[in-house]
């Protein structure tokens, strides 16, 4: 239990996706012009992280691994069966979530098809095999890192509502200034493990 | 009949191997239509692999062969993809070029490919490749595609190398390894040995991941200090 809620902390703050590697910036940017998009977004973030990463965890070990069902190493053909799963996982999220919650549906509507390419999502489910987690490890690693998104994302989108009326120079604003501002959270998320470059030095 | 034969030969009068439109396709993303700068596309896993200037170089020649070739070969299929299914027919075609990539790193350079370890993969969700598919391969000629992808490849990966080249020499005082400046006697010039370098020392900051996102900053700042056109007014 311990261990779980070591990898939750981990993934949720210390190894933030965005702010601590800064994957998944390309959505991070452009949807967090206005709090409430940015809440839908990373709601659906958190909701397909969560599935994909034990659908991934599973399709590495069982399938694709020395001890999987073909006992051979297939994990060549990992990044193909990782996206077509998460490609299909979204594609089926966005059915179900159509029939059964039409008002979820269109709150989430347009950001569903988006997240099969974000970067976070497979970011995630590869750096879930980097890390060899065991099963009940990879849903809370899938979770947590889509809080940590998510968090991420509306803090953003906060600071961009009100740095609007704010006089920034003309060349730096909207794209320029965003950066800079993640870059400062970046900094901020980092006190959480201590500044220390010596980690980053390898 | 007739009207796809005029079509082929007007296009065929159009098409060059390196007019000016072509030539345009390759210039254009190093500067005023930057993918990373300008079009906000392939930040995700390009700030990681910056810390030093080789990693930063393999990165920038992986992105530029698939962007390529996946813009070559999805230009040749354009015509027989279903609109519905495109996506996914895109992700499997640039999911197919990564993994030659990385198999290729992995057998000739194993310690770079460790290095890179997931951004490699995330190549695949690189923005860049995508967006390039979906705005320019999906409707235009072959060789004109390969090209934009090609361009587009070139201009991702002259910010990585400029933001390397900084980051590695402020941070480490070397560049590709080749030590420049430093306090220990490892290196070209030691610092603590001449009285009018002894105040330097290398900055933390340039190490950490953060440094990449307002070096990233800076330069659009500069860039669209010097072309007022690119100003976002919204």
């Amino acid at each position: 239990m311990d261990n779980l809620l070591n990898v939750f902390i981990k993934s949720a703050f210390i190894e933030n996706m965005v702010l601590a590697y800064f994957i998944g910036m390309c959505s991070f940017l452009a949807v967090s012009k206005s709090v409430k998009t940015a809440i839908g977004l990373g709601a659906a973030v958190i909701f397909v992280l969560a599935l994909t990463v034990p659908i991934n965890w599973v399709i590495s070990e069982l399938i694709l691994g020395p001890n999987g069902i073909f006992k051979t190493d297939l994990t060549f053909l990992r990044f193909i069966l990782f996206i077509a799963s998460i490609a299909a996982s979204v594609q089926l999220v966005e059915m179900a979530v159509e029939k059964y919650s039409p008002s979820l549906y269109n709150a989430l509507g347009i950001f569903l098809p988006l997240i099969t390419v974000n970067c976070a999502i497979l970011g995630a489910a590869l750096f879930m095999v980097a890390r060899s987690y065991n099963f009940s490890e990879s849903v809370v690693y899938g979770i947590g890192s889509g809080v940590g998104w998510a968090l991420a994302i509306v803090a953003m989108a906060a600071i961009r509502e009100k740095i609007r009326y704010s006089n920034v120079p003309a060349p730096l604003r909207g794209l320029g200034i965003a950066f800079i501002l993640t870059g400062l959270m970046g900094m901020a998320f980092m006190a959480l493990m201590g500044i220390n470059p010596a980690t980053y030095m390898q | 009949m007739a009207e796809t034969m005029t079509k082929e030969v007007k296009e065929k009068e159009e098409l060059e191997w390196f007019g000016p439109k072509e030539r345009k396709l390759i210039t254009d993303p190093l500067n005023d239509d930057n993918p990373v700068t300008v079009q906000i596309l392939g930040v995700c896993s390009a700030l990681a692999v910056t810390t030093m200037v080789k990693p930063a170089l393999i990165m920038a020649v992986s992105v530029t062969l698939v962007t390529g070739f996946s813009n070559l070969v999805i230009s040749l299929m354009r015509n027989g993809i279903p609109k519905q299914i495109r996506m996914i027919v895109q992700l499997v075609v640039i999911a197919f070029l990564v993994t030659v990539v990385e198999q290729v790193l992995k057998a000739y350079s194993y310690p770079v490919w460790k290095q890179l370890s997931v951004f490699i993969g995330l190549i695949i969700t690189n923005c860049i490749v995508m967006g390039r598919l979906e705005a320019y391969a999906m409707a235009n000629p072959p060789w004109r595609s390969f090209l934009d992808g090609i361009g587009n490849g070139a201009g991702y990966g002259f910010i990585l190398i400029v933001i390397s080249v900084i980051r590695e020499f402020f941070g480490r005082g070397a560049i590709l390894g080749f030590k420049i400046l430093g306090a220990t006697d490892e290196f070209l010039l030691n610092t603590t040995k001449h009285w009018w370098l002894s105040w330097y020392q290398p900055n933390g900051l340039m190490v950490l991941p953060a440094s990449a996102i307002f070096l990233v900053g800076i330069i659009i700042w500069i860039q669209r200090a010097r072309n007022p056109k690119l100003v976002d007014i919204s």
